[in-house]
């Protein structure tokens, strides 16, 4: 399915009832206005997913909506992304030379797209030292996608510098953000519920991704989907299901991806296939970063999904399962907390044990869990999904530039 | 006669800003409590009714809620539960309510329950926008119609945010009707829906049912 030719339109049968309509005339108190955003790549990740959908819309709608990507070198991004480690408390070596470069890299990008808008909002740190060569007309924005919550001291006042020169920041928890003498505006992050991820299967469609990927579907799956990384706690997700499999005969699947490209997500790849062991009902999955369809068949043979973070960023991998009609149980941390209403749509869990209980609790209550997923799936559609991302990028473009 | 001015329904959403005040003790929560702009008294004790139409389980406020939930405190969950804060004249009454309750709640307690586990209050403020919804009404009749048809932040823009923030104390609803139809005692009905334990959907259905019993005398009055 291609991401750019589908409009707005194509939202009102997902959407809830009348939001259409809403964002028709949301838009027009903006229409005109000029919304450029800025970032650091056009294919991969959740940044450019949801731009690649929302800026046609905002064209579609009568704002005059750009979409702009930074060039770099290897050293550029490399240093962009120790960055983004050390942003997120990862203690990383910065010498003079890196932080030199990636402002001469943000000056030449300056120079080369000439930024400029009624609001041009700037995402993530990459691009973030271009307000240096902001116009003096226009509204600039710092769009802040990761956890600033305990930063490496250096590099974020390094950062912060460039931060205190926009008229404003946003984040997408409360939790995320920094003491700022800037107004800091809140805007969770949203899926795409027609993208290859979330898009309607059709049990035929189902049934084929799951014989490629060899699961039967003849017991209740429990579901975990994450890069192999520490604080996605698969070791736990493992145990929880030991403690649950003496009760209920279950399968699980750990599908996650990132080991190709990372020391560290391989490492836990492999802890991960040593703790599974030889039970056949155990099924490790590394999966490419482009199986979006396998994730979304996995999604949707799932009984319960299991999100069991120790440590998370917004985590959409709930509201994708959520939007799927799956009763959902969380690691108590990040956006997962706002995503999971507990006891309306899963629970949230603090240990291996809570989360083997919940588990039991679910499938002991078939009837529990699709009220449950019917809740999510609500949930999700009045406050996850593209539509009110949207509608959030236009309330700020109506705030900021009345 | 002259027409009646048309009742405009407006919708609204609202942009959420963070205040970088947040609390992780009932110490705290009552400190920050007295320094928040009133914007975010009304936040977290008002707008709550916008996020969530209607009220599934939890308290209708997000004090009320975190102490409950994130601290564990039931007790003082619960007595700020019972706050009304639609029973104030404004919303340095209900901040006053609000600290004389957390104060009087610490006052003996050593130490001060704290957030163990749980997340951290953080305090908010939001900027409500108002969204035409293209729909008007002349009548009563037009008026129940549009009513039943409107989006639910419509009933929050001209029941709650006109009460409370735009200088309107009995609402947009109330006025127009006592206004531009002259029907007094239904407006005084209207005013004086209280919405702390229905939420927005309860708005909604009482307002229509009251609607309807005027309308339906009208009809058979109109048919003798």
């Amino acid at each position: 399915m291609g991401n750019s030719v589908l409009g707005i339109d194509a939202y009102r049968e997902v959407a809830p009832k009348g939001t259409i309509d809403f964002l028709l005339r949301l838009a027009e108190r903006a229409r005109g206005r000029r919304f450029l955003h800025v970032n650091s790549t056009r294919y991969g990740g959740g940044v450019a997913e949801i731009l690649t959908r929302l800026v046609p819309i905002m064209g579609e709608l009568g704002i005059k909506a750009d979409w702009e990507v930074i060039e770099g070198d290897p050293e550029f991004f490399a240093t962009t992304k120790a960055f983004h480690n050390a942003l997120q408390g990862t203690e990383q070596v910065f010498t003079e030379a890196m932080l030199e470069h990636y402002l001469e890299v943000n000056r030449a990008n300056a120079e080369r797209l000439r930024p400029a808008g009624d609001l041009v909002l700037i995402h993530d740190p990459q691009p973030a030292a271009m307000i240096e060569a902001r116009p003096p007309e226009g509204k600039w924005v710092w769009r802040c996608h990761i956890d600033l919550s305990t930063p490496q001291r250096r590099a974020w006042a390094f950062l912060r510098r460039h931060v205190l020169r926009y008229n404003a920041a946003v984040f997408s928890l409360p939790a995320f953000a920094q003491q700022l003498p800037l107004p800091q505006f809140l805007v969770y992050p949203s899926i795409d519920p027609l993208a290859e991820k979330n898009r309607r299967m059709t049990k035929g469609e189902i049934a084929k991704i799951l014989a490629n990927l060899q699961i039967p579907d003849d017991k209740p799956i429990l579901l975990q989907v994450s890069r192999f990384d520490r604080f996605k706690d698969p070791i736990g997700v493992i145990n929880a299901y030991r403690l649950v499999k003496r009760y209920h005969d279950v399968r699980l699947v750990l599908a996650g991806g990132g080991a190709a490209d990372d020391p560290e997500g391989a490492q836990v790849l492999a802890e991960v296939r040593e703790a599974a062991g030889r039970d056949p009902d155990v099924y490790v999955l590394d999966l490419p970063s482009n199986a979006h369809l396998q994730i979304n068949a996995l999604q949707r043979s799932a009984t319960i999904v299991i999100q069991k973070s120790t440590r998370e960023g917004f985590g959409l991998t709930v509201a994708e399962a959520m939007w799927k009609g799956k009763p959902v149980i969380g690691g108590a941390t990040g956006g997962i907390t706002v995503q999971i209403l507990y006891g309306v749509t899963g629970y949230t869990v603090n240990s291996v044990e809570g989360c083997a209980y919940r588990i039991r609790h679910l499938l002991s209550n078939p009837a529990l869990m699709r009220k449950m997923g019917e809740a999510g799936r609500e949930h999700v559609r009045r406050n996850f999904l593209v539509t009110r991302h949207l509608r959030d990028y236009l309330s700020l473009l109506v705030h900021l530039t009345a | 006669m002259a027409q009646p001015a048309p009742f405009v329904f407006f919708g609204c959403i609202e942009l959420r800003e963070l205040l970088g005040l947040r609390a992780r003790d009932e110490r705290e929560l009552l400190e920050q409590l007295e320094r928040a702009p009133l914007g975010s008294v009304y936040y977290h004790t008002h707008s709550v009714f916008l996020r969530h139409h209607q009220v599934t389980g939890a308290y209708p406020n997000d004090f009320a809620n975190w102490v409950a939930f994130q601290v564990r405190d039931q007790v003082l969950g619960e007595r700020l539960a019972v706050v009304d804060p639609f029973a104030f004249g404004s919303l340095e009454a209900l901040r006053e309510e609000l600290v004389s309750v957390i104060d009087d709640h610490i006052a003996t307690l050593h130490p001060v329950p704290r957030v163990v586990f749980g997340d951290p209050f953080f305090f908010v403020q939001s900027h409500v926008i108002e969204v035409p919804t293209g729909m008007e009404a002349q009548s009563l009749g037009e008026f129940r119609q549009c009513l039943a048809e409107v989006d639910a932040s419509s009933i929050y823009f001209h029941a709650l945010e006109s009460r409370i923030r735009r200088g309107h104390p009995h609402g947009d609803f109330a006025e127009w009707i006592d206004r531009a139809l002259g029907l007094s005692p239904l407006a005084e009905e209207i005013a004086r829906i209280n919405p702390y334990l229905g939420g927005l959907e309860e708005i909604r259905l009482r307002m229509l049912r009251l609607l309807d019993a005027v309308l339906g005398r009208e009809a058979a009055a109109g048919g003798e």
